[in-house]
């Protein structure tokens, strides 16, 4: 997004290999090329501590380059929520030391950061790196649903059918996007729905 | 002696007035003809006595209705009120706060009895005597803040200092200015007013931090800040905009001095010694504009003020469409004459 | 006197021995009523009037949080520091009047921690004191590891173990005990904060040891008063106030600044707090930078300097004061 933004809106880095004991990367998708890059800078042996849980998506690509990263674990999962028990039992039982990267879609950091945060860690000390789709997770203000991977601009609750402007505020609790109906003062008018978020 | 309540609605029918010496006590949030953001925070010191700073917790003629319409938006939504769990202790000691200092300024309405952990509480307005041990929570009917904000006027927001940063991890909020604790619970200072536009730009923020996270022990602070609403409503949440939002269409000239509400916070920042955290009151003052006029200085600034507020800050408080008719209806007041400097009527 | 933090008229109302090096102070107010409650970690700034001198040292509270009756102290000797620790032990008797400041946290807990691992060397034990006794009435989940010099100078260590029993780790420098710091911070479950209090060599080897082993900085905290050290006098301008100043071999700067009536705002005169934070506008010398405070960079640039604890070698210097 290159429009003007606000500081709510997270800022996504380049994964750089952290000091730690362990190394826990997830990825959806493109983010597995976030970690094939990051590769090149790790030092010798940094993957032998290294656990990858990876969403591969629809087209199913990437999974090689992963394999050959040589990692502890690869584990491969068709979706963040047939993933998130293991995540939830991995932090439950991990210590000091270890170190979270997060590369892939907005949704996938964001969901990903939510457990994250939930097991003690401070969400400064997490690596994000965004590739691929920018389509949102937005919680709608009123009716307090989570629509996912929405691409336009604004954008129909899919729980109460309002109309609502997908705004830059986001919250890292709820990983999401705030929406807040666009037409609320006077619901005749409606402006013209565009798909900005690819 | 004692306050008289009044009782009032601020929804449905909106019978909500203010008396004649409320309105000469209304917080005027204008000391020039002109408003821009400002770093405007000064000592949270008792000031004359008739103001709203005669005491440093005020609580004034509108106290049981605003706990009735909070009681009806919890009711409602009680995603209004929520604390992570680390902020507890930062409950009891709001409570201990808020206590005290209703019983120091009102003590015809509230008593407070301390004996070692083992307190009484009594709240005459509200018909509540409860007997508690402070710091155990299965003691009391809700948890900490909870309790006591729903005995208190105003939104509450505590904000955990950690890392040069503040923190709002816990918060009543049921009277805002159209923002969202439940989205904004967990967010630091600069992310929770990332959409107030102008102020980053200026370095607002980086100076209030500052300031704030500096805030000792027994030196509380304060600043005003004002809206405006269309109708005296408290709850202007963002969860209700589809509600009043369509208000804002209704203003006309032949409404505008009962409708339009000039909407004052008085904001204050105090350090809480049990937790280290920071408690931000926002205490919110209505008046219409049929009330604010009969004071002739503020219907000249008012109309100057708004007449000249960049198109920004009239976005984004959410005036844009009645701005106009607003302007004209208090034009009309306005001979020119300079006014007084100061916040007070003349 | 400065605008940092109200001030707390009291009475030394107790003056115990702990040991050969530490003696411990309990204040109370002069009014009678409560002291103002605090959170583990804080400290105050104690005032000591000695003849025409005046010194102003931050030493943490150690009793529980939860009792204001009275605060205590503990002062640990140093002959060769300014004097204000002898002053303590020397002067300072039961029915003494003093004043301090308001309590201020620099130290606090992180309260969202899912355990509070923490590390004391020496005199480093008194914010713990409070910390411990917060952390147990709440239930909260704490392990404390604290190396002294010999079982006698441990001061507390005794009272600690029989209120928290193996929570409490002990290290006798004497008996060559050395905490296994790689293995202690590498088995700590994940949401664990790290608090050092100590001798600066102990805080900073902690601290890069936790960084090396993958602790985020921000669960690592740490409070290391400086002590303002004695050294050859030296002469300021202060370009504000139009005042050219002497300080003296055992004064301090902000010392120097306030004895010419000019008052910098302060919480805790040990480089820590950042409130004092003065621009220099020229220089011609060396600065002797003890804070905490400021970055490298800021030091090495010459552009800004703590005057609670840093000092000046040269020919010239003139600050924004």
């Amino acid at each position: 997004m290159a429009a003007k933004t606000i500081i709510s809106r997270p800022i996504y880095g380049t994964l750089s290999p952290q000091s730690g004991k362990h190394h826990l990367f997830i990825a959806d998708a493109e983010g597995a090329l976030a970690i094939t890059d990051m590769a090149r800078k790790a030092p010798p042996g940094f993957f032998d501590g290294a656990e990858i849980n990876f969403i591969p998506g629809l087209e199913g690509k990437h999974i090689a380059a992963l394999e050959a990263l040589k990692p502890a674990q690869l584990h491969i999962a068709p979706s963040f929520a047939s993933l998130l028990p293991r995540l939830k039992q991995t932090l439950t039982n991990a210590h000091m030391g270890l170190r979270l990267y997060l590369a892939g879609t907005e949704g996938l950091i964001g969901q990903a950061m939510q457990a994250a945060l939930e097991a003690g860690i401070d969400h400064t000390s997490i690596e994000t790196e965004h590739r691929g789709s920018l389509a949102r997770r937005m919680q709608c203000v009123h009716c307090k649903g989570i629509t996912e991977n929405v691409t336009t601009q604004p954008a129909l609750c899919s729980h109460c059918g309002l109309l609502l402007l997908v705004r830059d505020h986001y919250s890292r609790r709820l990983a999401a996007f705030q929406g807040v109906c666009i037409n609320a003062e006077d619901r005749s008018e409606v402006p013209p729905m565009e798909e900005i978020f690819r | 002696m004692g306050i008289t309540f009044r009782k009032e609605t601020f929804r449905d029918d909106y019978t909500f007035r203010n008396s004649p010496e409320h309105i000469r006590r209304f917080p005027f949030p204008f000391n020039e003809d002109s408003y821009m953001y400002a770093v405007n925070i000064e000592p949270h010191v008792v000031g004359p006595k008739g103001s709203v700073l005669e005491n440093l917790i005020d609580v004034d003629e509108h106290y049981v209705a605003e706990m009735q319409d909070r009681a009806l938006v919890l009711a409602e939504d009680p995603l209004r009120c929520q604390s992570l769990p680390h902020m507890t202790l930062a409950g009891w000691d709001l409570l201990e706060l808020l206590m005290e200092q209703q019983a120091l300024g009102y003590p015809e309405h509230f008593t407070l009895e301390r004996n070692g952990d083992r307190w009484r509480w009594i709240n005459r307005p509200l018909g509540i005597d409860d007997t508690f041990t402070f710091g155990d929570t299965s003691t009391l009917p809700y948890g900490p803040m909870e309790y006591i904000t729903r005995q208190s006027q105003g939104d509450f927001c505590i904000l955990d200092q950690r890392d040069g940063n503040l923190w709002m991890d816990a918060g009543m909020v049921t009277t805002q200015a159209d923002w969202s604790l439940d989205f904004d619970i967990g967010m630091n200072f600069f992310e929770w007013h990332a959409p107030v536009p102008l102020a980053h730009e200026k370095g607002i923020f980086t100076r209030a931090l500052k300031f704030l996270t500096n805030i000792q022990q027994g030196k509380p602070a304060r600043r005003l800040n004002w809206t405006m609403t269309i109708n005296p409503r408290l709850d202007t949440s963002p969860e209700n905009y589809h509600k009043w939002g369509p208000d804002r269409a209704t203003v006309t000239p032949e409404n505008v001095g009962q409708k339009v509400h000039l909407r004052v916070e008085l904001q204050s920042f105090w350090r809480l010694p049990r937790s280290n955290a920071i408690v931000f009151p926002i205490r919110c003052y209505l008046i219409k504009m049929d009330e604010l006029v009969t004071q002739p200085k503020w219907a000249r600034r008012l109309h100057r003020v708004i007449r000249d507020l960049p198109e920004e800050l009239a976005t984004y408080k959410g005036l844009t469409r009645y701005r106009p008719t607003l302007v004209e209806w208090l034009s009309k007041l306005d001979d020119g004459s300079p006014t007084s400097p100061g916040f007070g009527p003349d | 006197m400065s605008t940092g933090t109200t001030k707390l008229n009291v009475v030394v109302s107790d003056v115990v021995p702990v040991n050969e090096l530490v003696t411990r102070f309990h204040f109370r107010r002069r009014d009678g009523e409560l002291l103002p409650t605090f959170s583990g970690g804080a400290h105050v700034v104690v005032e000591m009037r000695d003849g025409n001198r005046t010194r102003l040292n931050p030493y943490s509270l150690m009793g529980s949080p939860l009792d204001t009756r009275e605060y205590t102290i503990s002062v640990r000797r140093d002959d060769a520091g300014r004097g204000g620790s002898l002053f303590m032990h020397r002067q300072v008797k039961p029915g003494l009047e003093m004043v301090i400041s308001y309590p201020v946290n620099l130290f606090s807990l992180d309260l969202r921690a899912k355990k509070h691992l923490m590390l004391a060397g020496g005199i480093g034990i008194t914010p713990f004191m409070a910390q411990t006794s917060q952390l147990a009435g709440a239930g909260g989940n704490f392990e404390l590891h604290y190396t002294c010099r010999t079982a006698s100078l441990g001061t507390y260590a005794d009272v600690l173990q029989q209120r928290y029993g193996n929570r409490v780790r002990l290290y006798h420098d004497d008996r060559e005990e050395r905490i296994d710091l790689d293995r202690l911070l590498s088995s700590q479950p994940l949401g664990t904060h790290l608090y050092v209090c100590g001798p600066a060599g102990m805080i900073n080897w902690v601290r890069d040891r936790a960084a090396a082993l993958g602790w985020p900085p921000e669960t690592v905290h740490f409070e290391h008063f400086a002590a303002p050290q004695p050294g050859a006098p030296f002469d300021v301008t202060l370009a504000v106030s139009g005042k050219t100043i002497r300080v003296g071999e055992q004064q301090s700067l902000l010392e120097a600044i306030e004895t010419a009536g000019v008052d910098p705002p302060y919480l805790c005169r040990g480089g820590v707090c950042g409130q004092c934070e003065t621009n220099v506008i020229s220089s011609d010398g060396k600065f002797i930078h003890n804070d905490h405070w400021l970055s490298e960079e800021d030091h090495r640039s010459g552009c800004k300097i703590m005057p609670c604890v840093s000092r000046f070698e040269g020919k010239s210097l003139v600050l924004e004061r």
